[in-house]
């Protein structure tokens, strides 16, 4: 039995279930719990679930200590971009320690942030920065695009013992979908097929997801048969999931947010490029922002940013350029 | 009187020991260089003329206290009882090494020895410890956790973020900011407000409402009685304590930056290589940390001539066998370097 959730709320009750099984989760950021009436406090007492100063570098470099101490932190980023002012502790503190102490330390904790907002938010606080943490070994990045996998990842990153970057896009944080019962855990590394198909292959993330989902409607419309694979992770990143696929469909497009050249998608494309070259019927295409900051007003910042529309004009690219060939 | 009035003449003795630990390990660090070219990779920080605060503070620990230094961390495990040969193993990119060659001289740790980690980044190291005081605060765990980085870490933001975040929190943690007048290649009257206008780096700390006290770091005694009292008040739940700890590194900053093949040395010490500065060097080196301490030790009564030459000699040939273990250990094989990515 599935149950409805919203996006927000799966991430919550994942946070919420997960800190009632195990007293060594912690909850902590900027701007909540703020009084004895908020929820989590409610449950947990204020040592477990605290409000912290604005500062993200402390606050990202005490969920490491602590984390080595014996606790599993959850930092409450609000905003990926946040995490820029405090990159250092992300990048070059969290993941490295324990590789560089030769194994001895291990650094549970998760860095959970909004990201890619397209709601008017401008040039500082709409991106897509996961392109600078996803090559970083050590460190491990999630990026959910439904209610089921925003709570069966959370659980996953808590339940790590890496350092976590958890992303969750605003403009999925309202969205309905079915939650299993149960204690639903999503592993790191496994990409879903989110909708089959056997003409292109479709791998996008996050809000992406939906909009190519989208997409695969309206091309089903027209008799395209568009498979969409969500990564979910992308480090680690399930690269055999997405190489079997473009087995089956011979044709790949890449949609990711970020522009071209920082995007998840390059990645991809390069991986694919050498794994499954030799099943390409046409040339991979990849549909990302364009290589501008994501401007203020609304009919420019549309379009810097891929769009369903974007996505089924690549898709029947695609399948025209290998039309052409044959 | 302070805390270090009860110490046991054996207690004392153990800190000259483990003073003269240091100071022949980094003299053999420093060494290397000379005498094996090429065994020492990167960059090698010394910690010479810092024995008197890394003893007298650590000797204040009460059994599962935890120690977060900064990338200058050769010193401390010797005192908390890692094995010598293994902190060198490290230095000499040995398997053998504490972190089985990942880390090096930079990144030390421990964390059977309770030194989880050492950040090679300036100033990152400080949020580290406040977290592991956290930790201890909500486990209950009655630990402290010593922090110390270095006077240019203070310039950082981790650290004026974190110790406001630690005094909200009253978190359970001693500051030490080890004051050796240099950033690096850079004089602290060069890069430190309070230091320009001839004020205790400790007043940083009233920015936080927490106690700040300066102490002479050349006496081990005196070190002790500081902070002492910092931890105390740490583990009775009064939050933290700033310690700044004056002294001065008898070493440059590190050894030479240059690029293979150009063999890489230790320089003279930045007052005299950068700022000609011979006599602020001399002084410094006359008011050497050790020297005072045997001293005190044997006008005291607590050592004689022959019991600190014991000591002395007892160091000398451990640190002989330190590096002969460093330097007949192996190397690791290549394909280690996929170990330990992941936990």
């Amino acid at each position: 039995m599935a149950r409805e959730m919203m996006f927000a709320e799966a991430i919550a009750v994942a946070i919420t279930e997960e800190m009632q099984r195990d007293p060594s989760v912690v909850f902590y950021g900027q701007n909540m719990a703020m009084t004895d009436r908020d929820p989590f406090v409610r449950k947990f007492g204020k040592d477990r679930v605290r409000i912290t100063p604005i500062s993200e570098t402390a606050e990202l470099g005490v969920a490491i200590g602590a984390a080595m101490n014996g606790l599993r932190p959850i930092v409450e980023l609000y905003m990926a971009e946040f995490m820029l002012v405090a990159f250092d502790e992300v990048v070059n503190e969290a993941p490295r320690l324990r590789y560089m102490s030769g194994g001895q330390v291990k650094v549970p904790c998760v860095f959970k942030a909004g990201f890619g907002f397209a709601a008017g938010w401008a040039g500082q606080h709409s991106n897509c920065i996961y392109h600078a943490m996803m090559g970083i070994p050590g460190l491990k990045v999630a990026v959910p695009s439904t209610s089921a996998d925003a709570m069966g990842l959370m659980r996953a990153a808590i339940r790590d013992d890496n350092p976590v970057v958890y992303l969750h896009h605003y403009m999925l944080t309202i969205d309905k979908g079915p939650v299993p019962e149960g204690e639903h855990i999503v592993p790191f590394g496994v990409a879903d097929v989110k909708r089959q198909g056997t003409d292109v292959t479709i791998v996008a993330t996050a809000w992406m997801v939906k909009k190519s989902l989208a997409a695969a409607e309206q091309l089903a419309k027209e008799g395209i048969s568009a498979e969409v694979v969500d990564p979910r992770t992308l480090a680690p990143l399930d690269v055999d999931t997405i190489v079997e696929s473009v087995k089956k469909t011979g044709r790949l497009v890449l949609v990711d947010q970020a522009p071209r050249h920082a995007s998840a998608a390059a990645v991809i494309a390069g991986e694919v490029a050498e794994r499954g070259f030799e099943y390409l019927k046409a040339p991979v295409k990849m549909v990302t922002a364009l290589d501008a900051s994501v401007p203020y007003s609304e009919p420019m910042e549309k379009f810097v940013l891929p769009s369903e529309d974007k996505i089924v004009q690549a898709v029947k690219s695609v399948m025209a350029r290998q039309a052409a060939v044959v | 009187m302070g805390a270090s009035s009860a110490l046991s003449n054996e207690k004392l003795k153990w800190m000259y020991t483990q003073m003269c630990r240091i100071r022949d390990f980094e003299e053999r660090v420093k060494r290397t260089f000379v005498e094996h070219p090429g065994v020492i990779r990167g960059h090698a920080h010394l910690g010479d003329g810092a024995e008197a605060s890394i003893v007298g503070s650590l000797a204040t620990r009460h059994e599962n206290d935890l120690v977060m230094p900064s990338y200058r961390c050769h010193g401390y495990p010797l005192v908390l009882g890692t094995s010598a040969k293994a902190v060198m193993a490290e230095i000499y990119q040995r398997k053998t090494g504490v972190c089985k060659g990942f880390g090096g001289s930079m990144h030390l740790a421990d964390p059977a020895h309770h030194l989880p980690t050492a950040s090679g980044i300036i100033g990152q190291g400080i949020a580290h410890a406040a977290g592991a005081a956290y930790a201890a605060q909500v486990k209950k765990t009655g630990q402290v956790v010593y922090s110390f980085f270095g006077d240019g870490s203070s310039k950082q933001g981790a650290f004026y973020e974190t110790l406001n975040m630690a005094a909200v929190w009253k978190l359970p943690v001693v500051f030490v900011l080890e004051n050796n007048e240099y950033q690096a290649y850079t004089h602290i009257k060069l890069e430190d407000a309070n230091a320009i206008a001839g004020d205790p780096l400790s007043q940083k700390a009233k920015a936080f409402s927490i106690p700040g006290v300066t102490v002479d770091g050349t006496d081990p005694l005196k070190v002790y009685d500081v902070v002492s009292e910092a931890a105390e008040r740490a583990r009775a739940g009064n939050g933290p304590t700033l310690v700044e700890s004056k002294f001065y590194r008898f070493s440059p900053h590190g050894n030479a930056i240059t690029v293979p093949p150009v063999p890489t040395q230790f320089q003279e010490h930045e007052a005299i290589e950068v700022y000609g500065n011979k006599a602020e060097f001399q002084a410094a080196k006359d008011n050497d940390p050790i020297k005072k301490f045997r001293a005190h030790l044997i006008s005291t009564g607590v050592l004689n001539e022959a019991e600190a030459k014991k000591i002395e000699d007892f160091v000398r040939t451990e640190m002989d066998e330190v590096v002969k273990f460093a330097l007949e250990s192996p190397m690791p094989a290549p394909e280690d370097a996929l170990n330990n990515v992941y936990a």
